[in-house]
């Protein structure tokens, strides 16, 4: 049970796959290169990640080499999550 | 000073100025007025050594760079038009507009090499390719049988002196078409310049300006930004595509760069006042708001104008055709209670405007029809689109005038407000959008039977596209296959929303596809705050 992926994911598909099975996305899907958040895609979960967890992921953390799978977004969040 | 050539703008600034900064990379590089020009004479004198001739068609491939503003004057001094393609957007998308243009030769990053159109296509003259290695990315190009801009600025041929016209092609901006494939709007130096001196007459710039340059150079904005700029000798401060979405990072570069005129899309200032913090940064020097490309909702104006209390915002109207003519000057301090959004306003000096029905006859003063405008801004035509050509005007009083598509009402006191639209186009940030050209895109997809795409407007601007499909017998695709087939397609501002799959589409009694009724069927949006 991973809860802080399986959050990620519940927000991506309920709001930008609606109608999509929790299941096909997986942790390591590609999210931005393909197509699944654009730009205003990406700043909301940003803002959801921060609203959520209170961690404020920096310009570093949303690059598409940081951001492209919910894998690296939840590791980038665990890390902050430990310094804080 | 008279210009009778977009590049005159900058032959004078250089031999004024040749040592102030014009350009700011996005990564703070810097080039003067007088290398700028420099730079340019150079590129210009190797395109016509290679036989690039009045006339000719060049494609820019490039980021936002010193570069790409480099590419753009030399091929206007080579006396071709330039045609910006967005590099970002999928390879086939730039290769079809490349070819569609038959661009004689390109100016393009080096990582972008699949877009270049393939020699054997009919009616090709592709004579010469220029590659650029972009100090940020460095080791890409590299490709057999083209130049880099580097040994063309060593090569320092001298630029030359062709014949000038004020009618000559200047560039041509490519829109969404309806039919699948993008259209080409030609625009001379006469329809930029006639728009540009207008802009001083209203703005009045200074060399003491710092300019931003938020759209992207396949985007009609990019004309205010750089020839009013460049004319005025002010510091232009390009603004990646990346940072440009990044609403933190935009907060704190407008401040630091200390920007005195601020140009965009009403989509950027909103996320700005959403996400940018604008409170923590100072923003005394910034003296003048421009926004263009769609509706701003009252709500975030009002916000954004408190944050800047400084500078006079301006709303700019025109579609890419007629460039901007109708402006309206937004009041200091919006009252609490106004919740309408601002008209489009008054003519420019260089348009002139007739509102008709859609019988082509002119509506009583006050009534609501389609905005017509003729005048030295208007475009020549769609390129190698004839029959499209004609029908965007009908010719009155011995004149073109161009049909908007936009469905206005004239208010004495406003001037123009804006009611809506009657065809299949949409706006979303700030692009124009047809959705048949979605739907073409959609009906490449192998599994995929029909397709229809609708828009949900919501307060005037944030847009949602939905696109309806049914499927062939067999495998349905999942929503993220859709997404990711998209992607691959179309430009990014193009992708719907979401996706609703039917057994069948419903038509009308005629067999169309029924557009009011999936309209009917779109679900309940979702919020996003993102989006909200």
């Amino acid at each position: 049970m991973d809860q802080l992926r399986d959050t990620i994911r519940e927000f991506i598909v309920s709001h930008y796959l609606p109608g999509e099975s929790p299941d096909n996305l997986r942790n390591d899907t590609p999210l931005v290169s393909s197509g699944i958040l654009d730009s205003l895609g990406a700043l909301g979960l940003v803002s959801f990640i921060s609203e959520q967890f209170g961690v404020e992921l920096d310009v570093y953390d949303t690059s598409v080499e940081h951001f492209d799978r919910i894998e690296d977004i939840a590791q980038s969040i665990e890390r902050k999550q430990v310094r804080q | 000073m008279i210009a009778r050539y977009l590049p005159d703008y900058l032959e004078s600034s250089a031999a004024e100025y040749p040592d102030k900064v014009a350009v700011f990379d996005p990564s703070g590089r810097t080039i003067t007025y007088g290398l700028l020009n420099q730079q340019a004479d150079a590129l210009a004198g190797f395109l016509c050594a290679r036989g690039v001739k009045r006339g000719d068609r060049v494609g820019v491939v490039l980021p936002k760079s010193i570069e790409a503003v480099v590419a753009l004057f030399g091929i206007l001094k080579a006396g071709a038009a330039y045609v910006p393609v967005d590099y970002s957007a999928p390879a086939k998308r730039g290769q079809r507009i490349l070819g569609d243009c038959r661009v004689r030769a390109v100016v393009i990053d080096g990582r972008c090499g699949e877009m270049i159109p393939p020699a054997d296509e009919p009616g090709m003259a592709l004579s010469t390719i220029i590659t650029v290695d972009l100090p940020t990315h460095q080791g890409s190009s590299g490709r057999a049988g083209a130049t880099t801009l580097a040994a063309v600025f060593e090569a320092k041929l001298a630029p030359p002196r062709h014949p000038r016209s004020r009618s000559d092609l200047a560039y041509i901006l490519y829109t969404s078409g309806s039919t699948g494939m993008p259209k080409g709007v030609m625009l001379t130096h006469e329809n930029a310049l006639s728009f540009v001196d207008w802009c001083s007459d209203v703005f009045e710039p200074s060399a003491a300006d710092r300019f931003s340059s938020h759209a992207p150079f396949h985007f009609d904005l990019s004309i205010l930004d750089i020839y009013l700029c460049v004319k005025h000798a002010a510091e232009l401060h390009l603004l990646s595509e990346e940072l440009g979405k990044n609403p933190k990072e935009l907060a704190e570069f407008i401040a630091a760069r200390q920007l005195t005129i601020w140009y965009s899309t009403p989509s950027i200032l909103t996320l700005l006042v959403q996400f940018g913090h604008l409170d923590k940064y100072d923003y005394q020097r910034l003296r003048l708001v421009l926004f263009a490309g769609e509706v701003f909702p009252v709500k975030h104006l009002r916000t954004v104008q408190r944050q800047w209390p400084g500078a006079t915002f301006y709303n700019l109207y025109g579609p890419t055709e007629t460039n901007v003519c109708t402006f309206a000057r937004i009041p200091a301090n919006i009252p609490d209670a106004r919740d309408a959004p601002y008209p489009i306003g008054h003519l420019c000096e260089h348009c002139h405007a007739m509102v008709l029905d859609n019988d082509h006859v002119e509506v009583p003063r006050g009534n609501e029809g389609l905005l017509y405008i003729s005048g030295n801004s208007v475009f020549s035509g769609y390129w190698n689109r004839p029959a499209d050509t004609a029908n965007a005007f009908v010719v009155r009083r011995g004149a073109r005038w161009y049909n908007t598509g936009d469905v206005v009402r004239w208010d004495p006191q406003d001037g123009f407000v804006y009611i809506g639209r009657n065809d299949r186009m949409v706006k979303r940030r700030g692009y124009r959008i047809e959705l048949g050209e979605i739907e073409r895109a959609l009906y490449l997809h192998p599994n995929l039977r029909e397709a229809a795409v609708v828009s949900v407007a919501d307060g005037g601007m944030v847009l949602e596209i939905i696109a309806f499909l049914s499927c062939q017998d067999g495998e349905k695709p999942s929503i993220i296959e859709l997404k990711t087939f998209c992607k691959a397609k179309l430009p990014a501002y193009m992708s719907p929303d979401r996706f609703v799959v039917l057994d069948r589409l419903p038509r009308t009694s005629t067999d169309k596809v029924d557009y009011q009724t999936l309209n009917s069927l779109v679900p309940p949006s979702i919020t996003v705050s993102a989006r909200a």
